[in-house]
């Protein structure tokens, strides 16, 4: 089981599911023993998909996607 | 349906998140809708190098990526370490103490959402240098691997993982100063927050 500095110095690569499986199952197990830890995990998964939401942009602008449509369009007269 | 219009119209499923991560990048609305433009004009000319069954929208990623950095002159590749602070590890979480909880309107699992507002999230990214910005944006907006990322950027692993470790943290320096700004930091709490 790793400790609470191990955990802490790879929690980003775990969030990030970039984590080997075996580190996996040893931040796993600490994180189920350790409240402090288990709050910074849920700390920062918490933020990363509030950054995710709140990053989006929703809106496009007026006419865009027929544009984009015109940029096949005129590449393929140019493809014969 | 043609293979050609197969793509187009695969190609065309991915266009509102370009636009989203081309805005990021460039900044601004008409630049964002230019690149996504140049993207999809490259892509089409080199539809025939595409491989299908693999991944088109990590393809059409890379596309604009590379097309960005070349194009805005990028100073990505040749990163000045100085360009950032560094900044103490879990920045933020050590200072959710001094927030405070009373300015905040929602319940306990809501508040992270009303903590910070979009435009302060869509900042906060918008202000780190361009090589800690990209990274962070394909990662944690685009939700791209490592391996992905140091594909697109044409970086090592290790320089992908060491650019995003603190372009994130200076990022939540910086919403940690928007709250501020917005009155929710009380500094009394800070005292008792950050006591040991």
């Amino acid at each position: 089981m790793a400790d609470c500095q191990e955990t802490l110095k790879e929690l980003e690569r775990f969030i990030d599911a970039e984590l080997p499986h075996v580190e996996v199952q040893m931040v796993v197990n600490h994180l189920k023993e350790c409240t402090d830890c288990q709050g910074a995990f849920e700390f920062h998964s918490e933020l990363r998909q509030v950054i995710r939401v709140k990053a989006r942009e929703e809106s496009l602008p007026a006419g865009f996607l027929d544009r984009l449509q015109n940029c096949f369009g005129d590449t393929i007269v140019g493809f014969d | 349906m043609t293979a050609q219009d197969d793509f187009v119209t695969d190609a065309m499923q991915f266009a509102p998140q370009l636009f989203s991560t081309a805005l990021r990048m460039t900044r601004n609305k008409s630049d964002a809708e230019d690149l996504v433009q140049e993207t999809f004009i490259k892509a089409w000319r080199s539809f025939h190098t595409f491989q299908t069954g693999t991944n088109l929208r990590a393809w059409l990623y890379r596309i604009m990526t590379n097309t960005f950095i070349n194009k805005y002159n990028s100073k990505q590749r040749r990163p000045s370490e100085t360009e950032l602070d560094e900044v103490e590890e879990l920045y933020l979480y050590k200072r959710l103490g001094s927030i405070d909880q009373s300015k905040l309107s929602s319940s306990a699992e809501d508040q992270m959402l009303e903590l910070f507002t979009d435009d302060e999230v869509k900042h906060a990214l918008e202000e780190l240098p361009e090589s800690f910005r990209l990274p962070v944006l394909l990662s944690d907006v685009d939700g791209f691997s490592y391996k992905e990322i140091s594909e697109m950027l044409d970086i090592p692993l290790g320089t992908v993982m060491s650019r995003l470790h603190r372009g994130r943290k200076a990022m939540q320096k910086m919403l940690y100063e928007y709250a501020k700004e917005r009155g929710l930091v009380n500094e009394s709490l800070i005292e008792q927050g950050t006591g040991e």
